[in-house]
């Protein structure tokens, strides 16, 4: 009998556990942020009050980190009573982190946002708006492309400063090309071009493009055909998913043929296919601009980078942005606020030093600067600024974007039709994008 | 034995003494299990009423308003049309599969290798030592180290595998390989465990037994039989028990391994558990998934009691 009820325990602390890893971290309270900072001018006339600590979070765990820190480190020696402590973390806990962070108080003054992360984050209150910012900076519409500033908005009030945009490009290992008798000078720049170079390349047994299953880089591959196609993510008002259209499904079909004509390897694991460029196994690689960086490090590899090439008749690119936001103070602090703003402020300017880590600065002044374009690549990214694509600002749409991951995932993997998997993957969405209209009352 | 003899006596002879302190002899034990329990309470009863009270809500720690649905939240997870039983589902089948096909190994394999470290030979230390070495490894560590190791077109496996003419496999994207490369891992990562209880365990049971075997005629394996097996029940019951709970629980593996993939038939119940809760914040759904799991693994485990209690006939 003993040992019964002994057993019976062991099972239900192990259940218990793990309801309670969940239960854990609901704790503390929400909804009562601290009251709106007396700002005034919104960081532009500096900051003269006692010495303030700032912490200052993001994810640049990459390349990018020390460019990033470089500028932290130029702003603390040019400010003496403003210390920034700038905080690293993988992206992924960071979403998860910051939201508890500010829930309990613990919160950083500043923090960098992705662009389809902002939307989520406002409704849930872990970042404030910053009107006062933009107007204090002397932001306007003109100064960014349209995209890219209206991507910092949500019901009307702005959320986040862009600091860059990157997006993804088409690189290419130079040595392979000329193996194929290609011209490296010319990289392919639409549909026929690209699959010529692509039978060239098979021509010498060389596998061109190769298609990852994953996000990085297929879904967001896949996402550019879309719009090249002339599809969308989802309708206007965000309501339903609409990547299960005409663009969407010849998007999939043409980056999943890629496996099924001999251009791919089956079953290419996560990075493989950019670690194949490098290697000169793969000729062609779309990837986020932040790559620039990693190939220049490789010692011996001839390689380019061009503007995408466009496949589907419509230019089209996907891209990310990182912006500045602001996340609740649980007690408001106006030395912290107006620090904070002077912060996003500084390095806003300084724009074209954090180009240099492989990003396209978001103004439109330091993009057609001299500066920038003596880094070639980052500027030849730059040109496709008018075309780049976003997703909209609804709270949880990256729930909704999870699912077309999936479908990616299964048809490059060939293991669904690129239609079926698609819309199987839309009706999922259809009902997250429901619960999430539900969830945050739109 | 004594010294229980001993207290025994002097406790009878102090209550007898003095009345005054009679409550002393009944708090004792409670007051030795105060700190545990004072844990146990704070860290896994708290919040799993908390828990519990969350699943009956839309709960968002972020957002005011955490509107009272009542069980709204466990029906959907059995209504086909709503947002949260797909996933689930087919989080609860990838573990189940997950489960089925490693708890066996990791019972059978670790009992044949405790059975040759009982042995004496020269480097038997050394060995225990090995085999029980990659368990001190994190999780990170070896999920990371896999995903290079299985890689379809750099890795080391396919590459070896490769000499002898084997095609590129997708150890981490094709099925039903991901499910063999994690069960795989699983396996060499954890065996030295329950290789190390089932050591102690046989240990435990006298030589004598196995010299009366052997007068009876016993062979090797009618010893094992009849011996060992008999012998290790107890412990055996308590490593079933906990294998099957650590591999319901598996994460780490596929999360880094197979990142959930290929499609989601190797994201577990607490993959999407934790996806629902910490980014989507559906934490009343979440909730509710992790009692209906957590409710599945009680019965398995009563189940799991019931089938493997010593039968007194």
């Amino acid at each position: 009998m003993n040992t019964i009820s002994r057993r019976l325990v062991l099972g239900g602390i192990g259940a218990a556990g793990a309801a309670g890893i969940l239960a854990g971290c609901g704790e503390g309270s929400a909804g009562k942020p601290g009251a709106a900072p007396a700002t005034g001018d919104g960081g532009a006339k500096g900051y003269d009050g006692p010495n303030v600590e700032l912490d200052f979070w993001n994810g640049f765990t990459g390349g990018d980190g020390p460019f990033m820190r470089k500028l932290v480190d130029q702003f603390n020696g040019e400010h003496a009573n403003i210390k920034v402590k700038m905080t690293v973390m993988q992206w992924a806990d960071y979403y998860t982190k910051l939201p508890t962070a500010v829930s309990s108080g613990r919160g950083p003054a500043v923090a960098i946002m992705h662009v389809d992360s902002l939307a989520t984050n406002a409704a849930r209150n872990v970042i404030e708006p910053l009107d006062d910012v933009a107007t204090a900076l002397e932001l306007k519409q003109e100064d960014f492309s349209e995209v890219v500033w209206k991507a910092g908005e949500f019901n009307g009030k702005r959320y986040g400063i862009p600091l860059d945009v990157h997006p993804l490009g088409f690189f290419y290992n130079k040595t392979v090309m000329t193996q194929a008798g290609l011209d490296p000078a010319k990289p392919p720049t639409n549909a026929d071009e690209y699959a010529a170079a692509l039978d060239a390349l098979k021509g010498k047994g060389i596998q061109g493009h190769w298609a990852t299953p994953f996000p990085f880089t297929g879904v967001l591959t896949v996402q550019a055909l879309l719009w090249q196609f002339g599809g969308d993510l989802f309708n206007d008002d965000a309501s339903k998913a609409t990547w299960h259209e005409e663009g969407g499904v010849k998007a999939l079909t043409w980056f999943s043929d890629l496996v099924k004509n001999g251009h791919s390897p089956k079953n290419v694991a996560q990075d493989a296919d950019n670690i194949a460029v490098m290697n000169g196994k793969n000729a062609f690689v779309w990837n986020g601009i932040w790559n620039i960086n990693t190939f220049r490090e490789k010692k011996g590899l001839e390689w380019g980078v061009a503007p995408l090439p466009n496949i589907g008749g419509t230019e089209a690119a996907w891209a990310g942005s990182h912006q500045f936001v602001l996340p609740k103070l649980k007690t408001a602090d106006a030395n912290k606020s107006t620090a904070a703003r002077v912060f996003v402020n500084y390095i806003s300017q300084k724009s074209l030093e954090w180009a240099k880590g492989g990003q396209v600065p978001a103004r439109k002044q330091v993009r057609e600067s001299a500066e920038f374009k003596a880094l070639p690549e980052q500027a030849a990214l730059a040109t496709q600024i008018d075309h780049l694509h976003f997703p909209p600002a609804v709270p949880g749409i990256g729930d909704a974007l999870n699912e077309l991951n999936k479908a990616v995932n299964e048809a490059v993997l060939l293991k669904a039709e690129p239609a079926k998997a698609l819309s199987d993957a839309a009706a999922r969405a259809d009902k997250i994008l429901d619960a999430n209209r539900k969830k945050y009352g739109a | 034995m004594a010294v229980q003899a001993d207290a025994g006596a002097i406790r009878r002879r102090r209550t007898r003494a003095s009345t005054e302190v009679r409550g002393y002899g009944r708090a004792t034990p409670y007051l030795f299990l105060a700190p545990y329990l004072t844990l146990f309470l704070l860290f896994v009863v708290g919040p799993a009423i908390f828990g519990f009270w969350m699943s009956l809500h839309d709960w968002d720690f972020q957002l005011p308003g955490k509107p009272f649905v009542g069980l709204q939240n466990y029906k959907d997870l059995f209504d086909p049309l709503s947002a949260t039983a797909e996933p689930f589902w087919h989080g609860m089948r990838a573990t189940g599969i997950f489960t089925v096909a490693s708890v066996p190994f990791l019972v059978a394999l670790p009992l044949a290798l405790a059975v040759l470290l009982n042995r004496k030979f020269p480097g038997r230390t050394f060995f225990r030592a090995v085999y029980f070495a990659p368990f001190v490894l994190g999780v990170a560590v070896i999920g990371l180290m896999f995903r290079y190791i299985l890689d379809t077109s750099f890795g080391l496996l396919n590459a070896f595998l490769g000499l002898f003419g084997a095609p590129d496999i997708g150890w981490t994207n094709d099925q039903p390989y991901a499910f063999i490369a994690l069960v795989a891992v699983t396996v060499w990562w954890t065996a030295g465990f329950n290789a190390i209880i089932f050591l102690a365990g046989l240990q435990d049971i006298p030589a004598e037994q196995y010299e009366a075997a052997e007068l009876d005629g016993a062979n090797s394996w009618q010893q094992f039989r009849n011996v060992t097996l008999p012998g290790l029940r107890p412990v055996t019951v308590f490593i079933v028990t906990i294998t099957v709970l650590a591999s319901a629980n598996m994460f780490g593996q596929s999360v880094l391994i197979t990142q959930g993939g290929p499609g989601d038939t190797t994201a577990t119940a607490l993959m999407v558990i934790t996806d629902t809760g910490f980014s989507q914040f559906r934490m009343g759904q979440a909730t509710a998934m992790s009692y209906l799991l957590a409710l599945c693994l009680a019965i398995i485990s009563v189940l799991n009691f019931v089938l493997l209690r010593e039968r007194k006939s």
